[in-house]
């Protein structure tokens, strides 16, 4: 946590200007009881009616530099959190950019989603709140004890036993209160978990007809958020009545007190009021200092997440220079090449070996789990080997710089990801200067011409976020259209067709092999008929290769293949024949 | 706005209705909040009174000054005890209600008609249940705690004060609306910064989600500086908005505090020119001070109170919303319960759409005998779902009418008629719980013997079995850790169990390896034994055994007939049937 101060770094002055202005007003606040002590000593005891006016104004003039201290003092807690969370924003955006799959994975999108957003707002409004209360609130605690000592050694000591004792209470509640409140949360989500399967499984629900079964669960899970909410209720409801009595006990026996020294001519009337209100001025503050530390507390949590995420070191490191030109035979090679994923015992991959040549298309088939797409996630470095190199033209992948690995390849994910913008915006992913003939190009090629077709006909239609305005089968055209602009040395298709229908997948493969100077392809499928016609089929099987060569040569020698192949098209083909 | 306010009142006493069960707590609360709050006035006065007897040296009552003492600590302790008896009532009506509130709103979902369901996200139904109810339970209490003590303090500091000086009371009463003037002016100035925040917040959120969501595909494309740079440019108008907002309105509290010391200082001069000519004791002026303190708190609470109560009432509406939704309309009283069913099924002349401007099903005809396979073919999102909608009557038709075994099965109880059918979706759901309470979910009387036997004809046992805890295993939510092979499997065996009369199954297109589903497939068959049965059909040997296949398109059934007529027909069903095989 600590390693986040280097974000307020470039506000020392606002860190130190804030608690000071803070500081400031504090101290004016302090002396109002005093003032007023002198208005009944003084001014009433002599009726002196201008000592009594100039007090009063006094007291105006307490108040505005009390105005004008603290509203700096917000400035500046606002310039300094609001800026500290810009930075950190900043920098944990650009670090997890720089992270690698591997990270990626173990982390998870959606908790850095929410890193990113309320934990560090939560960050941000702590740090605004621990600059303007950390000092202001123990200072008026301790400050209104000195001044008692000031007035009345033996009155003060009255102080000195309140304050721990309210401390007690009011921290000791809090400590109670505060896991009881993760139980009331946890009862919560229980509730919210029946609901949400009540309707994401209601036909099933209805098809059985166990509603009633379902709301009998609710009922009693539903009782039981009622229960413990009641209780930390009860708890908490202790809070005020506690602090109330036990604050004006305090004064009673201030007033005793103070009764006594009167009249032994220590000290006067006005006095024993000014005790009175400081006493009252130490509940106020004790209560705000308490919801501060939930805060704080609270805060040093989100804190500790987002500096859990910066901790992570990206695993992969890149070479800048370029490595020099040979003559390859093979576009793409694996040599004994194992991959295991963190925290995984069993390798993924197992000991790869296969070459490709420029320009031949590989078809990659295997059951689920069998290391398909973790194979052709190796090519754009997006995992390391852990044992054996991936080569592309001769070079180690991990010889080349990043970017120019990644020119190479083109490549379409599994699930199809647009992005908010044109269409323009989005193909240009693929290549930030592609013109519109490029794109246009591209689209055609992945028979996706239909679809803007369908749309306004131009590349500036809009796509909503995540491309919920497109169906599944056009998403997907798109980002094949993506990859394909860049006009890449490897086009890998991972599994990126399942939502073509079977036409439009062979139009497909038959565009991509007429393209001039083709690419290397790999395509990863479930389907037979995909990859069917393929220079070279490689079959997995639990990260192993099960089988290699064509659809032919599968077919006779290959147990694994031919299983699959029967179970999609032996009976069809029966039926065709 | 005035409709804004007649729903507001409208709200109200719907809640109210909620409220009235509990409403001689509710008398106690008030009874109670009202005394509690007169004690609590009365203690400064008799502070005041106590400091009044001690004047100056050798000139202090000691008698008088204990008695009073000893009077302000007892009503100190029967205020507190006043005041948490009055939370913890407060606390059972607000989490009572809203208990009553949350299990109206979850018995609505289980008799809400599926179209509701199907047209509404989860995400807004579950927020409505929970979220709501949750901030509404907040503002209640809040309501009951803050703003009914907080207009009775106002109202007793008045009576309080004027009691003791009119012309200072005049004081208090002109100046203290001011801070309340000043927080409204503040808060007016400062909601379009705040606007302007949360807008670009949720633009940087929007933006992350993309990216952040989706930051494979970014380093696949080399896209990060891209996408900084983008990042930074709204980052920064971030910045800008949120200093102005937090800003602004961080003068709120400053002010306020001004406005009091204003206050204090009038308070100060008028009640001590008071104590000058004689008309006011010191003590009443110390007294006065305190109420200066109290009587402007709750002006500064009420407005963020009436925010809160406000807010409450919102979100209330929303869940009213939900809980006055039309259910579905219910069993006709006279309804048959559908009982040893044989699986004749006809559909006739049916005519159906989820909206009108877009007709789907129209004018549809079909005959099964018991025994029957229908597969059901088409491209995705041609409406094959539609058609188990109405079979399961989870949508009614728009006109004809299906029978089952001769019967109307709008005639026919929903829960009856359900029943008679095994259905296992693509989609498959699973409930948290154990495998067991998963399986035994038709038959919850279900014996060890029969659940081991319906798992080990769907090909599930054995993997149950490997399970760490077997049959006992707790699924987490949808299945947890369980493959999709696996859970489709468990939904199999959930049927299996029942052994329903008829059928609805769902082939699974993906994500499914060989062999599971091989064993699905004979898990499929071995339940299709002799019963009627619908199939979702995506592999051409299911469409091949079929008796009758519905060819569908656009919602439409387009074709009809069996594998060798449909050839013959040369239509649709032949393009589908021949991309299969498109080199």
């Amino acid at each position: 946590m600590k390693k986040l101060f280097v974000y307020l770094s470039n506000y020392k002055k606002e860190c130190i200007l804030s608690p000071l202005f803070k500081f400031i007003e504090a101290s004016f606040e302090l002396l109002v009881p005093l003032v007023i002590a002198a208005i009944i000593d003084t001014g009433i005891a002599n009726k002196d009616t201008g000592y009594i006016i100039r007090m009063c104004l006094l007291l105006v003039l307490l108040g505005i530099i009390g105005l004008v201290s603290a509203i700096t003092a917000q400035y500046y807690a606002a310039k300094a959190s609001v800026g500290f969370a810009k930075n950190l924003r900043h920098a944990l955006f650009g670090h997890i950019q720089s992270l690698s799959y591997t990270e990626i994975d173990t982390l998870g999108t959606s908790t850095m989603i929410t890193r990113m957003t309320s934990d560090i707002n939560q960050v941000q409004s702590g740090v605004n709140l621990t600059l303007r209360l950390l000092l202001r609130s123990p200072l008026v605690v301790f400050g209104a004890m000195i001044m008692a000592f000031t007035i009345n050694v033996k009155a003060a000591l009255v102080f000195v036993v309140t304050i721990p004792v309210l401390s007690v209470i009011v921290f000791g509640i809090m400590i109670v209160c505060i896991p009881l409140y993760k139980k009331v949360q946890a009862a919560l989500d229980k509730v919210l978990l029946i609901t949400r399967e009540n309707l994401t499984g209601v036909r099933v629900i209805r098809a059985f007809g166990t509603e009633q079964e379902e709301t009998d669960k609710f009922v009693e899970h539903n009782q039981a958020l009622t229960n413990i909410q009641k209780f930390t209720g009860r708890i908490s409801a202790l809070l005020n009545p506690l602090t109330y009595v036990i604050i004006n006990i305090a004064i009673v026996i201030l007033i005793k007190i103070g009764a006594i020294q009167v009249y032994d001519g220590i000290i006067s009337q006005g006095m024993v009021i000014a005790l009175y209100n400081y006493m009252s001025q130490i509940l106020v503050e004790l209560i705000k200092l308490a919801n501060l530390i939930i805060n704080i507390t609270k805060s040093a949590a989100c804190a500790n997440r987002i500096s859990a995420v910066l901790d992570i070191k990206p695993s992969l490191e890149y070479k800048d220079t370029a490595p020099e030109k040979r003559q390859a035979q093979y576009s793409v090679e694996f040599r004994d090449v194992s991959l295991r994923y963190k925290n995984n015992s069993e390798p993924s991959l197992d000991n790869l070996s296969f070459t490709v040549k420029k320009g031949e298309t590989v078809g990659i088939i295997g059951g689920t789990g069998s290391g398909k797409s973790s194979l052709v996630n190796m090519i754009p470095r997006f995992y390391d080997a852990e044992n054996g190199e991936v080569l592309i033209d001769g070079v180690n992948v991990k010889d080349y710089p990043l970017e120019e690995l990644r020119e190479k390849i083109g490549i379409v994910p599994q699930k199809a990801v647009l992005f908010k913008g044109t269409v323009r915006d989005n193909i240009s992913w693929g290549k930030n200067d592609a013109t519109d003939e490029e794109i246009f190009n591209a689209l055609e090629t992945a028979q996706a011409k239909s679809v803007i077709e369908s749309k306004s006909g131009d590349l500036d239609y809009v796509i909503d976020q995540g491309g919920k305005n497109l169906s599944g089968g056009q998403r997907q055209r798109l980002t094949i259209a993506r990859a394909l602009v860049r006009k890449p040395e490897i086009l890998i298709l991972d599994d990126s067709a399942s939502a073509l229908d079977f036409a439009t997948d062979a139009a497909l493969r038959k565009a991509i092999r007429e393209i001039d100077n083709s690419p290397t392809v790999f395509i990863v499928s479930q389907r037979t008929s995909s990859i069917q016609y393929a220079d070279k089929i490689i079959v997995l099987d639990d990260g192993m290769i099960a089988g290699m060569g064509t659809h032919d040569e599968l077919l006779e020698k290959c147990d694994v293949y031919r299983e699959i192949y029967n179970s999609q098209f032996k009976k069809e083909a029966d039926v065709n024949g | 706005m005035a409709d804004k306010i007649s729903m507001q009142k409208g709200t109200v006493s719907k809640v109210l209705k909620y409220i009235k069960k509990y409403r001689f707590l509710l008398v106690l609360s008030l009874v109670l909040a009202a005394a509690s709050v007169a004690l609590t006035l009365y203690v400064p006065v008799l502070i005041g009174d106590a400091i009044d007897y001690i004047i100056g040296e050798n000139n202090v009552d000691f008698a008088a000054v204990t008695e009073y003492l000893i009077k302000i600590a007892v009503i100190v302790c029967v205020t507190a005890l006043f005041q948490w008896i009055m939370n913890t009532i407060n606390n059972k009506i607000t989490y009572n209600v809203v208990r009553d509130i949350r299990e109206q709103a979850f018995r609505k979902i289980e008799i809400l008609p599926l179209k509701y369901i199907d047209s509404h996200s989860y995400g807004d139904i579950v927020s409505r249940v929970i979220a709501d109810t949750d901030q509404f339970a907040d503002g209640l209490l809040m309501g009951f705690t803050q703003f009914f003590t907080g207009i009775i303090t106002i109202i007793g500091t008045l009576i309080f004060m004027l009691t003791i000086n009119v012309s200072i009371t005049l004081v208090v009463v002109v100046l203290t609306p001011l801070s309340l003037f000043v927080a409204r002016f503040i808060a007016k100035k400062t909601y379009d910064m705040f606007k302007l925040q949360s807008e670009t917040r949720a633009e940087q959120t929007a933006f992350i989600d993309e990216m952040v969501g989706n930051v494979k595909v970014v380093q696949a494309f080399s896209h990060e500086d891209e996408a900084m740079e983008k990042f930074d440019e709204i980052n920064e108008r971030l910045e800008k908005c949120s200093l102005k907002a937090i800003f602004y309105s961080s003068i709120t509290n400053p002010s306020t505090r001004f406005i009091n010391s204003l206050v204090y200082a009038g308070v100060g001069l008028t009640s001590a020119i008071a104590a000058i000519n004689g008309t006011m004791t010191v003590g009443a002026l110390s007294c006065f001070l305190s109420y200066a303190n109290q009587y402007t708190k709750p002006f500064n609470e009420i407005s963020g109170v009436i925010t809160e109560l406000q807010n409450a009432l919102a979100c209330a509406a929303h869940i009213f919303e939900l809980i006055e939704e039309e259910p579905q309309s219910p069993d006709l009283p006279d309804a048959l319960v559908l009982d040893n069913v044989e699986g004749y099924i006809a559909i006739d002349n049916v005519s159906f759409s989820y909206t009108p401007e877009k007709p789907l099903i129209q004018n549809l005809n079909l005959n099964v005998k018991p025994g029957q396979k229908i597969a059901i073919v088409g491209p995705t999102g041609c409406g094959k779902t539609t058609l188990i909608n109405l079979l399961m009557r989870f949508y009614d038709v728009n006109s004809g009418q299906i029978c089952v075994d001769g019967n109307n099965i709008k005639q026919i109880t929903r829960n009856s008629l359900r029943r008679s059918y095994g259905m296992v979706l693509q989609e498959t759901w699973l409930k948290t719980g154990t495998v067991r309470e998963n399986i035994t979910m038709g038959k919850p009387d279900a014996t060890e013997d029969e659940i081991i036997a319906a798992a080990k004809a769907s090909h599930a046992h054995s993997f149950i079995k490997r399970l760490p805890k077997g049959y006992d295993t707790v699924l987490s939510e949808d299945g947890g850790s369980l493959s999709q092979g696996q859970k489709q499997l468990l939904c199999i065996t959930r049927v299996m169990l029942c052994l329903p009369p008829m059928l609805i199954l769902d082939e699974a297109t993906s994500s499914i390896d060989t062999r599971t589903e091989i064993k699905i497939q004979e898990a499929f068959n071995k339940l299709m034994e002799g019963k009627t049965s619908f199939i979702v059909a995506h592999r051409l040997s299911t469409i091949r055994e079929a008796d009758t296949i519905l060819v569908m398109n656009n919602g439409n059934i387009i074709e009809q007939g069996n594998h060798t007529e449909l050839l013959k027909l040369n239509g649709f069903y032949v393009n589908l049937y021949n991309s299969q095989f498109a080199h």
